[in-house]
Parts: structure tokens; C-alpha cells; sequence
């Protein structure tokens, strides 16, 4: 999500832990301490009935953080566990987590006012609530010990998870119970940065055991006695509308048990998914596509472009662009083509319900539990509190889970009720389904001008800019001011550049095609067109692309100019071509995080290879070195696939023309580069890492490739064969 | 591009649909044995050439796929044993038999054994003459005869596999039935190479 | 009725022979280590040993497995998957973990099947069918390599 977004829904106060909200039962943060029989010592924590809290200390010592976001591999888990056990001086060792349940009232996301994961803000928002837990939990446990000793709490000490006094020792689990009865501190003091033990250094992340073992428990993974597997026959274009269907021989097939209709298409639903996949197969269903997409992937860019040419509304405006252009001794003009994109996570989308008596349970990746706890409730007709939600592990997102609409939520409730029974049942997608389904990157058309005059100064810079809007239709609307989306354009506006004058423009387009957030969102085609143009422009100056940025930035861009300069300390820099390789640098803000990135590419059979990238990040405070490296080398591995391949296209008539991973491909083992990442040392509070890394990689990778064959690249992906 | 543009050129020569192969029959009224004998040769070229089968003959690098014989998905190499890397051999998806795809039209193609054929018998870019002299030559043929050479193109199942190539592919024109009658009639002719 | 072994355990399913192994042993067995990502061999998450080598199995029908011999991530033993999956660990390379049951299934078998420490092409070629959408591709080399060390190769 955008980091306006995040800014429109910035709440008042940090919500913190205190015993007056505890006593006036405000919908605070509640600290519990939830205590595992002792019989299962040797076994893993009893299952817990009712989390209503961050963080459950079990008899053997344990410590349980209940995430309040997400893990959908970017790290999460570790991280807030991180923070916690840094202020309780636990041992890394006792440290566990797991997903919290859906609940606005315990586990808003601090930067939303409102529980939901997104806009790589899962660190941000949680760097003092998550360390208060800790320091609140250290303080009741040594209350307790002191109690319990009849000794001065200010003489109780722990370290790594060890309470200590004189001789005596313990372990966290023996205290927790009394711990619990301790009065809650107002305000227990936190850590100087400089005292911190786990902040800052690396960690395997808490979940990697179980992703290696096959373990871990992720939506599809879920089963429940007496379970149907459901698919759902869709749509074949955007917008068109179930006639009618005829399910006779899909209730032929053995093992199908009934086929509904619901908002999404036509459900089936059997004894396992073969079953389910051959009940669709057989069904016989009539849609009407009057009212849907019809509109060709060309014929929607050539829509595009024209609005995009007209310029579009305006969303920055500074000094004269006349005077700018009339000043120029040379104009630079571009027009580049994003198309629409699929976030394609590997484990395709999809939940488990079950309703019994009255009540709700689902299992899912679910990444905006506020919207999809009520959809979920309202299509059940249950109260919302009769819903839980257990949040589980999600086999990747990429923003495909954070729907406004809440779709996923919609079909799985509406699943349940058409079933007219109590029963579990699982909603999964094929990988086609996927593909198909839509909620994808907005396809995109930047217009681009730009006059330099006779000492290479920018004297004007317009950039215009026509999509789909991604808040608009939304309960995310209320947040567009004035009109306008800032996720449509966010990364092209407030550029840190000195330029004459500039205009940024923003055409609102219209189409059935669903569009979402797609890792960094706006500042997937923004970064691209901007420093692509960029580099384009500085090389018309007769300037390098780094010293170009670096003295175009203004003065108080230091952050911009740290990346910029260590990124091309890192790759040596020495010009954008040398020994047959092209060279090409980019930067980016998003999410508060700053990121530059340069590529290394060679030539091979028409098309580039990108052979090493070397990447420069700040994001605040580092938490966990390790997960921020990681989210740098799997975000340039993400972009640098989209680059090279990514491309949802509709064909004549609207239908989408790729189906699964061999005509929508990824990027594979063989072509990733070898990665260098350099995190900038930082004091300021932390920042995300999970989108960040993505935006650089595709100009910097176009800028090498332009640097070393002098081609532009004016449409992504790449295309297949070269020109050349 | 190369590979794509001679295949194209062989098809080309052909008044025939891709789906018909002439026996040889066809070929009775060619007088001259040796004109008779190439142009039989010529005829099967329709099946040698075939994506069907020129696929997994390619000359360097891995097999390629489809009609437009686009590079292997996923990326597959040859192996020391025309079978595919360690860890990633052709059985670790194709098996002794096609198999249709369960949440997509298509199949995934099959047989027993399923694997390139070795780089003596590549055809991908090279002339029919090219392959003629190939397939004759037993030190390039896997040290075949030519009766054993008949006897492959009329009765291998992976020859064969050509006309039963699974949901979502054309099979290679024709029938093996003719297609050994063809390759029957070119040796019976003298085996000549078309120039 | 087929018959056959998973993780040394003799199973007799009476279920469609035509239905995928890949969703017999998840909606059957309930081991569902193995993952669905395509369907269509392209991703190589649902990688299992079939009598020892690796293979799909969302293109393996149930009748191709009577009398065969599977094992799935959970049941793997052996030096080949210890050094793998400590590697696995000690780079920390999951992020969202989907794909990384075939990448270890695959990684396992390079190794089992590698007689010196496999090169960077080796691995190119052992990895080439296993997709991992968050790219964990860097960390997947280097812990084969760890891997290939503990194992001296």
C-alpha cells in the first residue's frame, strides 16, 4: 500500500499498554499471560482457546508472540518477536510465533487504525507497541519473582531468559502465572538503542524450521472432518454475468456433492479437490459478456495513451512549465507502457470455513482482517463476534490478499451459506483461476517531456500518468482526496530533483478489470518511468547517471544521496558501460525505506542477463539485518522476473491470454544475479523492507541495457527477441 | 529463427496438409529407382521434420516444444545420457505415458523411455539431405542397419509417440503404418538422399 | 484399489487411479508437505521421491505409483536431506516457504545423485523446474553448496 494511504489512516496516539486502559477495559492492548498444562512440558504449548493478547509465556518457558500481521515470508514473525524479546531479555532460543486471530480491537495495524498488513509498514507501526509488550511482560515477571523471593524488585534481574536473584534462578514459565495477577506498569522504561542484544544483528527468522520440514500449516493445508473441496467456475472476461448453468453431469461425477450458485460464478463441491476439478470440468454454465471488458490489451493502451497525452488532472504543479520548455535548447519526450501484472503467489489463493451451530471459524492468509471479518459475518448473516478468523501462514501475497473488496472472504462466507448446512469447507484456486482472476497491477501509461537548456539544467519536467485507480470503488475511497488516488502515481510526484518547473498529471481510466496493490504499488511503473527518463535525460545533458542524480538532488536529500553513493561505491562505479557489460543505476523511496540499486547486465542472444546487482538500503534502525538482505535479494529477484517476462494481456474480445507459469513465467534459478546488499547504518526509527527493494531493479536493469546497446525500453516486459 | 525458418522451407515443399502423408504408392510413376527412391525419402522428411519429432532431436542445447519449437519450459539440458540433468531427468515429468493436465486443457507427453536422442542424430537446422545421411550412416545411427533402421521407423513406440502425442498436439502426418511403408520402399530403392 | 508405499508405510487408496498422487497424498493422507503451484509440471512444488528419484506429482495419476515406493518431505531420511535441510536453516532461506518442500525434494536429490560437490551449472540445471516466486534463488545456491560441504563431496 501507499505510504499516503498509510498516512490518511495514521490514528492519533500509539495505542500503549497501560493499567488504566486495562481497568477501564478500554479496547486497548491487553497483556495476558496464558499458561500451558505442565503435563506437556516436553510437547509443544497446549493449543490456546482464546489469544487475546501478544504474547503467552507457557510452562516450559516459551514465550509465544501473536503477530499481529501477516507472515507471508516477509518476516514478521521474527520481527515482532524480535522487539519483544529484546525489552524481556528472553533468550532468542524461547522465542515462538504465530499469527493473532482477527481482531481491530487488539491488533490494529497502528498506521491504519485498523488490523490489516500492507505498505511494508509491519516493523514501522509495531517498534514501540511490540518493545512496550516486552518491557510491560519483563517488569510483571520481575514483580512476580520478587514477590514470590521477598526480595526488592529493583534487586530481581533477567537475562536471556533467566530470572535471577543472588543464587536463585528461574525460568519465565514459573512466574507466569503470578506475573499475570501483577499490576500492569504505566510506562516501564525501554532499552538505549545502544543496550540492545537482538536488535541489529542477524537471525534465522522463527518459521524457517517448519518451511523446511513440511510442517508448517498454510490455508490449503487446513482439513477438517467431513470436509468438501471447492472450486468455482468464473467469469471468462471481466464483468460478464452467470445466465445459467446446468449441473447434471458435474453431479455425476462421483465424489461431487452439491453446486451452487454464488456472487463469484458457480461452486462445486466435493470429496477432494480431483473430484472438484472434474464436477467443474463437466459443468455447463452460459454467461453473458455484454457488459464485460471487451477491449483488447492494445486497445486498452491505445485508450491510455491518448489520456495520458491530454495530460490528465493535476497533482503537482511548481514554477512555469512554459517558461521551462521555452528556455530549453532540447526536449526529450517518452511515452512508456506498463501492462497489467499478477501477483502469481505460489500458494494460489484461497480458505477454509467452518460453520457449526452458529458460529464461524476460518483459516486463512488472511492480510486485511478488518474488511474481511464483517464481509465474512454479513454474508453469513452471524454477528461479527461469532466470526473468528485464524490467521495463518500465507504462501506468498505480494498484495493479492489485501483486497478492499474483501472478494476472498465474500466467496468463502457465501460458499458456507450456500451449502444451506452446517460443514467445513475449502475454497482454493488453480493456478488458471489465478491468473485469470484478476485484482491485478494496473496497467499504466506515463507520458514523459522534459527540456534541458545549454548548461544541462532540467528546466522542465512533465510526467503524465493514466490507470485505473486502485482505492476508487473501495471502502479505501473515503481516503482519496479531492479525486485522486495517490497510489496511481505515488514515486512520481515529490521528487527530491531540482527541476525548473514540473507537472505531474493523473488520468483516472475506467475498466471491469479488477486492479489491486502489487508489491510497492504505484512505484512499480512510477520508479521505472522516472529513472529510466531520467537517465535518458542526464545522458542528453551530456551527464553520468550517478553524478547526474547526485547533483540534481537537493541539498536535504541526504538519505537519497547516501543510497545513491554507496550503491556506486559498492559496484565500483565507473561509467555505464565497461568490458562488453552495461551498467545501470537506479533509486527509489517507498514505504519511508530508500533503496539504490545497480545492475550489471550483458548481452546474451538479443536479450539482457543480468549478471550481479548491488543494492544500498536505509531503513531506519536495521532489526534483523538477515530478513532485510533477504527482502533486498527476493524483491530484485521479483522485479527483475516482472521485467523480463511479466505481462497479463487481454486478447481480442477481453479474455486474458496466459494461463499458468508457462506463458506468465517466472523467473528461475539459472537467470537470478549474484546479489551485494549494504544496509545503511541508521538511528532513525525503522522503516519497511518488504516492497522497497522491488522498485529499482527494472530501471536500473533498462538503463544497463540502453547504457550497452543503446535501446529504449518503452514498454515492459522486455520484449522476447531483440529488434537487433 | 534459423531452425523455425527450415522447418518452415520443408513444409513448404509439401501441396499437403500437415495431417496427410503419401505412400508409397504415390511414388510408383517416378521411373528412375534412385529419383524414386529420394523423393520416398523427401516424403518421410514430413514426419523427420515434424515438431512431433524434431523436438527432441535438437543438436545443441535441450529439447524445445509446440509447433513453434520454442525452448523447453522449464529450462531442460541434455545430460551426459540424453536424459536430462541429475536431479532433473526427463522422468521427473514425463512418464510411460501422456497425461492429461487435471485443472487445464493439455497433457503432458509420455512413453517408455522418454529422452532425447543423442546429439549423432540431432536434426534441428539440418538439411533433409543432412539428416538422410545421418540416419544411414551407422556410425551416427546408433549402429543400425538399414533393416534395423526399418524396423525402428515402423514398430519404436517413441517413433510411434508422433501420432499419439496427447491432448493439445498434432500428431506428426500420416501413420507409422505409412511411414514404415515409406521408409520399406526407400531402402528397397536403394536408400538415396534427396540433394 | 492401489497399492503402494509412502514414507515406508504400506497404503491402499480406493479412490478415481486417475486422481493426481499429488492431491492423494494432501486430501487423502493428509501429507500435505507437498505443494500445488501450477499443476502442469512447470514449478516443481509438488516434487516427491517416486522409487527414489524425483518427480511431479501433479502429473503422476495414482495408477502410475501401484506398487511403487513414494516419499514425500515428511518422510525423507538420510545424510543427503540432514544436510540439506540444516543448510536450509542455517542460510535461512524460505521466505514464504510454499516452494521450498520441492526445492529441498530436488536439492536432496542433486545431492544424492552427485558424486563431487556439484558446480554452479549443476545446480542451474538440478533447480531449473522449481519456481520460488519471492526469489529466494541466492540462499537456495548457497545452501546447496553448505550442503555439498557438510556432506564432502
Amino acid at each position: 500500500m501507499s505510504s499516503m494511504f498509510v498516512k490518511a489512516l495514521q490514528p492519533a496516539p500509539l495505542l500503549l499498554p497501560s493499567r488504566r486502559m486495562v481497568l477501564a477495559g478500554a479496547a486497548g492492548l491487553t497483556l495476558a499471560f496464558f499458561i500451558a498444562p505442565r503435563g506437556l512440558r516436553a510437547q509443544a504449548p497446549a493449543p490456546i482457546t482464546a489469544p487475546n493478547a501478544f504474547l503467552r509465556i507457557g510452562a516450559d518457558d516459551t514465550v509465544t508472540v501473536l503477530s499481529k500481521h501477516l507472515e507471508m515470508g516477509q518476516g514478521p514473525y521474527t520481527g515482532l518477536a524480535t522487539l519483544v524479546a529484546e525489552e524481556l531479555d528472553a533468550s532468542w532460543d524461547q522465542m515462538r510465533a504465530e499469527g493473532a486471530p482477527a481482531d481491530d480491537s487488539l491488533y490494529a495495524n497502528l498506521a491504519f487504525g485498523a488490523q490489516g498488513t500492507g505498505g511494508s509498514t509491519a516493523m514501522a507501526n509495531s517498534w514501540t507497541q511490540m518493545r512496550m509488550v516486552g518491557a510491560t511482560a519483563r517488569a510483571m515477571l520481575v514483580a512476580a519473582a520478587a514477590a514470590e523471593w521477598g526480595v526488592p524488585a529493583a534487586e530481581v534481574r533477567i537475562a536471556e531468559g533467566v530470572i535471577s536473584h543472588g543464587d536463585r534462578r528461574s525460568g519465565f514459565g514459573a512466574f507466569a502465572a503470578r506475573a499475570a495477577t501483577m499490576p500492569m506498569p504505566e510506562s516501564p522504561p525501554l532499552k538505549d538503542p545502544s543496550a540492545f542484544r537482538l536488535i541489529g544483528t542477524d537471525r534465522p527468522k522463527l518459521d524457517t524450521v517448519g518451511k523446511t520440514n513440511g510442517t508448517a500449516q498454510f490455508t490449503m493445508d487446513i482439513h477438517r472432518e467431513g470436509m468438501l473441496t471447492v472450486l468455482v467456475a468464473r467469469p471468462p472476461a471481466f464483468g460478464a454475468t452467470l445466465v445459467s448453468f446446468d449441473d447434471k453431469a458435474a453431479l455425476a461425477v462421483p465424489g461431487v456433492e452439491m453446486v451452487r450458485r454464488i456472487g463469484a460464478g458457480v461452486a462445486v463441491y466435493a470429496k477432494g479437490t480431483y473430484a472438484a476439478l472434474k464436477g467443474r470440468r463437466a459443468l455447463d454454465v452460459e454467461w453473458d459478456s455484454a457488459q464485460a471488458e471487451r477491449r483488447s490489451t492494445d486497445e486498452i493502451f491505445s485508450d491510455f495513451s491518448a489520456a495520458a497525452e491530454a495530460g490528465g488532472q493535476t497533482v503537482e504543479e511548481e514554477g512555469d512549465i512554459a517558461a521551462g520548455f521555452a528556455a530549453a535548447a532540447q526536449i526529450i519526450e517518452g511515452e512508456i507502457r506498463f501492462p497489467y501484472l499478477a501477483h502469481a503467489p505460489m500458494e494460489p489463493l484461497d480458505a477454509v470455513i467452518e460453520v457449526k451451530g452458529g458460529k464461524a471459524e476460518l483459516w486463512y492468509g488472511c492480510q486485511f482482517p478488518t474488511f474481511d471479518r464483517p464481509t465474512v459475518a454479513k454474508a453469513l448473516g452471524l454477528p461479527v463476534e461469532d466470526v473468528r478468523i485464524n490467521v495463518i501462514l500465507a504462501g506468498g501475497s505480494f498484495g493479492r490478499r489485501a483486497q478492499g473488496s474483501a472478494h476472498i472472504a465474500q466467496e468463502i462466507g457465501e460458499i458456507a451459506k450456500a451449502a444451506g448446512r452446517d460443514g467445513a469447507f475449502k475454497m482454493l484456486m488453480t493456478r488458471e483461476d489465478d491468473l485469470h482472476g484478476g485484482y491485478y497491477r494496473p496497467l499504466t501509461v506515463h507520458r514523459l517531456r522534459a527540456g534541458i537548456d545549454d548548461a544541462g539544467n532540467i528546466t522542465a519536467w512533465t510526467n503524465s500518468i493514466a490507470n485505473q485507480s486502485i482505492m476508487s470503488g473501495t471502502p479505501m475511497e473515503a481516503m482519496m482526496q479531492g479525486g485522486v488516488d495517490p497510489t496511481s502515481f505515488e514515486g512520481s510526484n515529490a521528487l527530491p530533483y531540482v527541476f525548473g518547473s514540473r507537472r505531474i498529471g493523473w488520468a483516472q481510466m475506467e475498466s471491469p478489470v479488477p486492479v489491486l496493490w502489487w508489491r510497492s504499488v504505484g512505484h512499480t511503473h512510477t520508479a521505472f518511468a522516472v529513472e529510466t527518463f531520467l537517465d535518458r535525460v542526464l545522458e542528453a545533458a551530456g551527464k553520468d547517471p550517478l553524478q547526474g542524480r547526485l547533483d540534481l538532488l537537493k541539498p536535504e536529500a541526504l538519505r537519497e544521496r547516501a543510497v545513491l553513493e554507496t550503491a556506486g561505491r559498492m559496484a565500483d562505479w565507473q561509467g555505464p558501460v565497461k568490458d562488453g557489460r552495461g551498467y545501470g543505476i537506479a533509486w527509489a523511496k517507498s514505504f519511508g525505506s530508500y533503496v539504490a540499486q545497480v545492475v550489471e547486465v550483458e548481452d546474451r542472444d538479443g536479450r539482457p542477463h543480468a549478471t550481479r546487482v548491488w543494492c544500498a538500503v536505509d531503513c531506519g534502525i536495521a532489526i534483523n539485518p538477515n530478513v532485510i538482505r533477504a527482502q533486498m535479494e527476493g524483491g530484485i529477484g521479483y522485479a527483475l522476473s516482472t521485467a523480463l517476462y511479466s505481462k497479463v494481456s487481454l486478447g481480442p474480445g477481453g479474455g486474458v491470454e496466459q494461463s499458468n507459469f508457462h506463458d506468465y513465467p517466472m523467473l528461475r534459478i539459472h537467470e537470478m544475479p549474484a546479489v551485494e546488499v549494504e544496509i545503511i547504518r541508521s538511528s532513525v526509527d525503522p522503516t519497511g523492507v518488504g516492497e522497497p527493494g522491488v522498485p529499482p531493479l527494472g530501471p536500473a536493469l533498462a538503463n544497463a541495457w540502453r547504457a550497452l546497446t543503446g535501446q529504449v525500453t518503452s514498454e515492459l516486459p522486455f520484449p522476447m527477441q531483440s529488434n537487433v | 529463427m534459423r531452425i523455425a525458418i527450415i522447418v518452415a522451407a520443408a513444409t513448404l515443399t509439401s501441396p499437403l496438409s500437415a495431417q496427410e502423408l503419401r505412400g508409397p504408392e504415390f511414388f510408383e510413376s517416378i521411373a528412375d529407382e534412385g529419383e524414386r527412391s529420394a523423393a520416398l525419402f523427401t516424403e518421410m522428411g514430413e514426419v523427420l521434420t515434424h515438431p512431433r519429432c524434431v523436438n527432441c532431436h535438437p543438436v545443441t542445447g535441450g529439447p524445445t516444444q509446440g509447433d513453434d519449437m520454442r525452448p523447453h519450459s522449464p529450462p531442460v539440458i541434455r545430460g551426459e545420457a540424453d536424459f536430462g540433468a541429475a536431479a532433473m531427468n526427463c522422468n521427473t515429468c514425463h512418464s510411460a505415458e501422456n497425461v492429461d493436465f487435471t485443472s487445464a486443457p493439455g497433457s503432458i507427453p509420455g512413453h517408455e523411455p522418454w529422452m532425447l536422442a543423442p546429439v549423432s542424430m540431432g536434426w534441428q537446422g539440418v538439411s533433409l539431405r543432412g539428416i538422410c545421411e545421418q540416419i544411414k550412416d551407422p556410425g551416427r545411427n546408433g549402429g543400425k542397419t538399414l533393416e534395423a533402421l526399418w524396423e525402428h521407423n515402423a514398430h519404436d513406440g517413441l517413433v510411434g509417440w508422433g501420432w499419439d502425442p496427447g491432448e493439445g498436439r498434432e500428431p506428426a502426418p500420416g501413420s507409422q503404418e505409412i511411414f514404415g511403408e515409406l521408409t520399406r520402399a526407400w531402402i528397397d530403392t536403394g536408400a538415396v538422399c534427396p540433394e | 484399489m492401489t497399492q503402494f508405499i509412502v514414507n515406508g508405510q504400506d497404503v491402499t487408496l480406493d479412490i478415481d487411479p486417475d486422481t493426481p498422487l499429488l492431491w492423494a497424498l494432501r486430501d487423502d493422507l493428509h501429507l500435505t508437505g507437498t505443494k500445488f503451484g501450477c499443476g502442469v509440471a512447470q514449478c516443481g512444488a509438488c516434487t516427491v521421491m517416486l522409487n527414489g528419484m524425483p518427480r511431479r506429482s501433479c502429473v503422476t495419476p495414482l495408477s502410475m505409483v501401484e506398487g511403487g515406493e513414494v516419499t514425500t518431505i515428511e518422510g525423507m531420511t538420510g545424510p543427503e536431506i540432514e544436510a540439506v535441510k540444516q543448510a536450509w536453516v542455517a542460510i535461512d532461506v524460505p521466505q514464504c516457504g510454499w516452494c521450498q518442500s520441492g526445492q529441498i525434494m530436488s536439492a536432496t536429490a542433486l545431492l544424492q545423485q552427485s558424486a563431487t560437490a556439484p558446480t554452479d551449472a549443476d545446480i542451474d540445471a538440478a533447480m531449473a523446474g522449481n519456481v520460488c516466486r519471492c526469489a529466494t534463488y541466492v540462499r537456495i545456491r548457497a545452501a546447496i553448496h553448505d550442503a555439498a560441504r557438510t556432506l564432502e563431496l
